[in-house]
């Protein structure tokens, strides 16, 4: 009895370490967004440039798509661009922008040099849009089913892992749903 | 060591000031509401809200450019007339509990808020059970046979000790045998 009584506290702290041990290994900036499952909020945002399809929710609807929060100033938004390029000249998911804090032209002169992969684009100067829709940070991406529905999150750039593995499956198996 | 206190004593002076001036905040004029009794209420619910950038700071306190849109937002919110709770809410709606520093007593967080308590009262029966046990030790009574044993012993020491000049040495001397006796 005594004995096992002694056992308490190190079984105690083991539980506390392997529990604070898992805890070390999660990204805490990954926060897991409120919003999967539900309708994208709605909004009308104006163009970025009188070339580029503006954006509202209603895009989101009768398609899978998705939808990519980046901006001029954003240095890792570099890192999945040819991403998103490949993406859309393979036509393999419409994919929607939404241009988050950005000074005025700075956005359309971004994707002037290094590309436009996108269908539309919203200009979200304010950033209340993204405010709506919770974004932490760019680049952030959504996958929207054809209800417009969110139905993930990815945070961090898309690369070709990141579509191969987690989100050309998804959007696969949505369709598959939809249609 | 006395030189090294003296010479931080002779700093405090010039930390003085930095102590005493008001703690500072990200919050710029330009974002403040007219209406003082606003601007408080949103103060008071900008310091519950986590910045989700700079995440172990409020919002009230984060120079980083989403805190200061969460701030407009707020403001904003309460221009429009919510209450404290709507704000709170609306936000939460979009970032999730991880935005209120203060988390609310729910399954998932009940470990967070019944932890500190239960390793307490975990502590607590934990040294009760020690003390009881310490205290049954020392009063367990002696056998018959032991008491018999006790008083052969002592005995047998006092006749033992007697010839010693001191009581203080007998004492001493007493402890020796005692330890040595067979």
């Amino acid at each position: 009895m005594n004995r096992l009584l002694a056992a308490v506290p190190v079984i105690g702290l083991l539980g506390l370490a392997a529990m604070l041990g898992v805890g070390l290994t999660q990204d805490p900036q990954k926060l897991p967004s409120t919003l999967i499952g539900q309708t994208v909020p709605p909004f009308d945002l104006p163009p970025i440039a009188p070339d580029i399809p503006a954006l509202a929710h209603t895009a989101f609807q009768g398609q899978v798509s998705l939808l990519n929060v980046f901006g001029s100033w954003c240095t890792s938004c570099l890192v999945e661009h040819p991403v998103l390029l490949s993406l859309a000249r393979r036509g393999a998911v419409p994919i929607y922008g939404l241009d988050w804090k950005d000074e005025p032209g700075a956005g359309a002169a971004w994707l002037a040099r290094h590309g436009n992969p996108y269908t539309a684009v919203g200009d979200d100067a304010s950033g209340r849009v993204a405010l709506d829709l919770g974004v932490t940070g760019a680049p952030e991406t959504y996958v929207i089913d054809a209800a417009g529905i969110i139905r993930h999150k990815q945070i961090g750039p898309i690369t070709d892992t990141v579509w191969r593995e987690t989100l050309e499956p998804l959007v696969t198996r949505l369709r598959a749903n939809s249609s | 060591m006395t030189t090294r206190a003296i010479r931080a004593a002779g700093l405090l002076p010039w930390l003085l000031p930095a102590l005493l001036t008001p703690r500072l905040w990200a919050v710029t004029p330009e974002e403040l509401l007219s209406d003082p009794a606003l601007e408080h209420r949103a103060r008071e619910i900008s310091q519950e809200l986590r910045c989700v950038v700079c995440q172990n700071q409020t919002i009230d306190d984060s120079d980083a450019p989403l805190a200061r849109d969460l701030r407009l937002l707020v403001r904003e919110r309460l221009a429009a007339g919510d209450s404290d709770r709507e704000v709170i809410d609306y936000v939460v709606e979009r970032y999730g509990n991880f935005v209120l520093l203060k988390p609310p007593l729910q399954t998932n967080t009940l470990l967070l808020w019944v932890g500190p308590l239960a390793c307490l009262a975990i502590g607590i029966a934990g040294y009760g059970v020690y003390l009881r046990t310490r205290r049954r030790e020392e009063v367990a009574p002696l056998t018959l046979a032991e008491e018999a044993r006790l008083a052969e012993i002592l005995d047998l020491d006092r006749a033992r000790v007697q010839p010693a000049p001191a009581r203080e040495i007998s004492q001493q001397t007493g402890a020796d045998t005692r330890k040595t006796d067979p």
